[in-house]
């Protein structure tokens, strides 16, 4: 019988690079943001634009969330998402593939919809972070989530708040939506229990609503 | 017709809620991401878990140093779970559990510990009987004759089709991946939070493995991300971290797979193959069935698949061969055995159809005949609903005969059952002299709406609206009600609720009746109120009469199963697909996918259709799309990714039209659950519009591009 020996200290890949691995080692500048949703993120401009290394020991700034300021000490390869749910108990975005393919940890940096897994937190300081709690802070559904609700374009809704925040981000810029624009506006998104047939009624409803609401 | 019984369904007339379109309960929760599921529970001084998971397929653990891991700084506790000597049988399998100050750390420390393994010869190719046999992985399970098949199949009026075909291994993909927080409180209280369809079921788990008193477990899930029959159980990596906790001086240790593991090892949908002989009469009526069927779960094989599916064609002869592979073990999957089993089965049928130049939708209506004897009237009831919705005539066209361009449009169908009879439930009601009303049940809400049809049911026969209701579930504090699988949740809760309703509904009768000068079983609970049915001008408003309980509550159990028959099993179901094919590229994409079901009694018109709706739309997934990779080479997944292991996104979904059989026929037969019957179908149904589009049979599902232009190439040399 044909028998090998091998060593290894990890599980997979043996001697690959971790994500993790990898946006430290390439440095906070140089790594950009994956593509999600509706929000076309340029490259991060430099978060320290004189060059100057961090880390990789925890170091010490400030997150704007939702409109109020976060001091916190990260180590620079903690992801924006991480850095949410796991230091300022921000759960509504989720970690689902954790690698920019699903949609489910979509925040808006600046108004732009990104993956927070695939954004460092360190890289996100100056700028306006958004999550679904930031939508409705008074508790009171926005129209986007109410349509959410009607339509039943949820099930066990993990999936969910990225969605929200991926039809948000497409009613902003689109209050008007095509089919085509739909597709697109949700094409960054994964949903397993198959609620996409109930979201095509959710954002016709939170346009029409939204429209209604702005006359109003 | 049997007498009537006190718990019964009220008749149509008398139902304002069951039955209507009412919106999921915690929908505003989960839309403005309020929910807490297990993934975001984050308590004080939580420290976070790791598991080192063998890269391996088949090895044996040599040897293993955890000195480096933990002397890092951060880490809390580190646990050796298999020791050097023990066999690793599927790649991901877990050797090592850290504990940590931060989930970095705690990667950290998984790099730094050193495993040396013994790596076996591994087998991975589930497909290949001949290659399953030659590496002694095959376990024959059943061989079973009925009737005379040779003689049936010899007959010289029967017209024969024989094939292979196949459904490959699927895993879950929970978007919630599994995992649990636990805290040994002190050493003999175990707090936990898990993403679990087993609520109540769980808590003895834990304390049988640990040693506790069950009472000392207590366990919490709100809300779920997905389960599909992978999450019943503790499994390993929950024992672990509950020891983590305890290791770490009772620290709470949330340990949550990652995307990767929850792929390789947290559950998988055994695969089936079977080269399939069939034989009808001229007239279509089918007369024989010969199977020689394989498929693999895992290391243990997989379980037996119910050949053939549906229809009980009367001579038989059956094999099935259970394939041993190293791959993570199988956990049921939405409707176990049945979408593999239509696969071959109903795929097998429609090309003896084809061969027999018939309509499949008069093929199966005239088969349905061999259905079981209450489900033949609604199969035929059934597709021709569904052949009316799919526009069948105007668009179905013998097989192969289609467009002449390169993209080929083709209808196809599919038929199924499931039993779904209500599962063991207790709810406990309680009506308060305030008014208000609870629900408390040990029971899960999966996505599927179950917290909804409690209120409803609860609401319904109270005379209350839906937000009236309390409904407590997801602790393991709350009676015990069963673990949420095999669509038996909703039958359960909804009668274990309805004989609560009605017996609390009865005491506050009895206790409001001589004030209202009528007698008991003279009243009524309607709109909010209760009054005397024959003299509406006796009445109390809800309040005014729940102020009459003189500050004492009344606290009832409703049981299921109990008095009154109020729920069945055994339901029907058709799907139709539409598709286009481009034989340029091999791509499939579904036009319209249409699914006629029945469930008897329907609680919650608009969750159930969105079971329905999830139901196609995962149809169309795996169908398509989804396959657990694997490397022959290595044993290894190849795609334990989100990018790779591919999900139907929002543009792949095409017209979806639902049809729920309700009314006179239907509603008789009380609640019967819904969330496995209709993603059976779609699998074969798609399977069937593509060999109807192309005029060839791609042999197994998913129907990838190079499995499509294979199937045309193949053609095109026997042409």
């Amino acid at each position: 019988m044909k028998r090998k020996k091998s060593k290894s200290n990890q599980p997979v890949p043996e001697q690959g690079v971790s994500r993790r691995d990898f946006l430290r080692g390439a440095g906070v500048a140089v790594s950009g943001s994956l593509l999600a949703g509706e929000g076309l993120l340029k490259v991060a401009p430099a978060a320290e634009s004189t060059g100057k290394v961090v880390g990789p020991g925890a170091v010490p700034f400030t997150l704007r969330v939702n409109g109020k300021p976060h001091a916190v000490t990260l180590e620079p390869r903690v992801t924006l998402l991480d850095a949410l749910r796991n230091h300022l108990d921000l759960t509504g975005a989720k970690r689902v593939c954790d690698r920019g393919t699903c949609g489910a940890c979509t925040v808006m940096l600046d108004g732009k919809t990104i993956y927070s897994c695939s954004t460092l937190a360190i890289e996100a300081q100056g700028r306006e972070i958004t999550t679904i709690e930031g939508l409705a802070p008074e508790g009171k559904l926005t129209p986007v989530m109410q349509a959410f609700v009607d339509n039943d374009a949820q099930q066990c809704g993990f999936c969910t708040p990225g969605f929200v925040m991926a039809a948000t981000a497409l009613l902003k810029h689109n209050g008007s939506p095509s089919a085509k624009d739909i597709q697109r506006g949700l094409g960054g998104n994964l949903c397993r229990c198959g609620t996409y047939h109930g979201q095509t009624g959710a954002v016709l409803q939170a346009a029409k609503a939204m429209k209604t609401g702005v006359r109003g | 017709m049997a007498a009537p019984c006190k718990y019964d369904w009220p008749e149509a007339s008398d139902r304002h809620l069951i039955g209507t379109r009412v919106s999921r309960l915690d929908g505003p929760a989960k839309a403005s991401g309020r929910a807490k599921y297990t993934y975001d529970v984050n308590p004080p001084e939580l420290l976070f878990g790791k598991v080192v998971r063998s890269p391996h397929a088949h090895a044996r653990v040599s040897s293993i140093n955890i000195d480096e891991a933990k002397s890092l700084p951060g880490v809390k506790a580190v646990r050796i779970i298999q020791e050097p000597g023990k066999e690793i049988q599927w790649e991901g399998d877990e050797v090592v559990a850290i504990a940590a100050v931060s989930e970095e750390i705690a990667e950290d420390a998984a790099r730094k510990v050193k495993i040396e393994y013994e790596i076996l010869p591994q087998f991975v190719m589930d497909e290949d009987l001949d290659a399953a046999k030659q590496a002694a992985r095959t376990k024959p399970t059943v061989d079973e004759t009925k009737g005379e098949p040779d003689k049936a199949f010899q007959d010289p009026n029967a017209v024969v089709s024989e094939g292979t075909y196949g459904a490959a291994v699927i895993t879950h993909c929970c978007l919630e991946t599994h995992g649990q927080v636990t805290h040994f409180t002190d050493d003999q209280h175990l707090r936990v939070w898990q993403s679990t369809q087993g609520v109540s079921a769980n808590p003895g788990e834990y304390a049988q493995v640990l040693g506790l008193d069950a009472p000392n477990v207590e366990l919490t899930c709100d809300y779920m991300g997905g389960g599909f029959g992978s999450k019943f159980q503790v499994d390993r990596w929950g024992i672990e971290c509950a020891r983590l906790s305890k290791d770490s001086g009772h620290k709470p240790v949330k340990i949550m797979l990652e995307r990767s593991s929850e792929l390789l090892v947290a559950g998988a949908r055994p695969s089936l193959y079977g080269k399939i002989r069939v034989a009808a009469n001229k007239d279509g009526t089918l007369t024989a069935w010969e199977s020689d069927a394989w498929g693999t779960g895992g290391p243990s094989g997989a379980g037996v698949p119910p050949l053939p599916y549906v229809l009980s064609i009367p001579n038989q002869r059956k094999h099935y061969t259970a394939v041993s592979t190293n791959i993570g073990p199988s956990r049921a999957w939405r409707a176990p055995n049945h979408p593999q089993a239509a696969a071959v089965t109903i795929c097998a049928l429609d090309d003896l159809a084809a061969k027999l130049n018939m309509d499949p939708i008069e093929f199966f209506s005239k088969n349905a005949e061999l259905a079981p004897e209450g489900l033949v009237k609604t199969y035929r009831e059934e597709l021709a609903k569904a052949a009316e919705l799919a526009e069948w005539k105007k668009y179905w066209h013998p097989r192969g005969q289609g467009d002449s361009g390169p993209v080929k449009r083709g209808l196809g169908v599919s038929m199924h059952t499931w039993g779904g009879r209500g599962h063991a439930s207790n709810c406990q009601f309680t009506i308060h002299p305030d008014g208000s009303v609870e629900a408390a049940l040990g029971s899960q809400d999966l996505g599927t709406g179950t917290r909804t049809v409690i209120a409803v049911v609860a609401a319904d026969t109270l005379g209350l609206r839906v937000e009236d209701v309390q409904v407590k579930i997801g602790s393991s504090r709350y009676p015990m009600s069963g673990p949420s699988g095999g669509s038996t949740t909703v039958g359960g809760v909804s009668a274990s609720t309805r004989r609560a309703a009605v017996d609390a509904r009865d005491a506050l009768f009895a206790a409001v009746a001589p004030g209202l000068g009528a007698g008991a079983d003279q009243l009524e609970a309607v709109n909010g109120q209760i009054r005397a049915r024959s003299d509406p001008s006796k009445s109390l408003s809800w309040k005014q009469a729940c102020a009459r309980l003189r500050g004492k509550p009344i606290q009832v159990l409703g049981k299921n199963p109990g008095e009154c028959t109020l729920g069945s099993s055994g339901v029907g179901g058709v799907g139709i697909a539409d598709v286009s094919v481009d034989t340029e590229t091999g791509i499939v994409r579904v036009n319209r996918m249409v699914a006629v079901q029945d469930c008897g009694l329907i609680i919650d018109m608009k969750t159930a259709e969105s079971q329905v709706y999830g139901a196609l739309i995962m149809g169309i997934t795996y169908a398509l799309f989804e396959e657990k990779v694997l490397d022959p080479q290595t044993g290894r997944m190849l795609n334990p990714n989100m990018e790779f292991y591919k999900l139907a996104t929002y543009g792949d979904i095409p017209e979806l039209i639902v049809h729920m059989m309700t009314g006179p026929g239907y509603d008789e037969r009380g609640v019967i659950g819904l969330g496995e019957p209709p993603v059976i179908s779609p699998g074969a149904a798609i399977s069937n519009a593509v060999a109807n589009a192309i005029g060839v049979r791609v042999p197994s599902i998913p129907l990838t591009p190079d499995k499509v232009l294979t199937a045309l190439n193949g053609k095109g040399e026997t042409a």
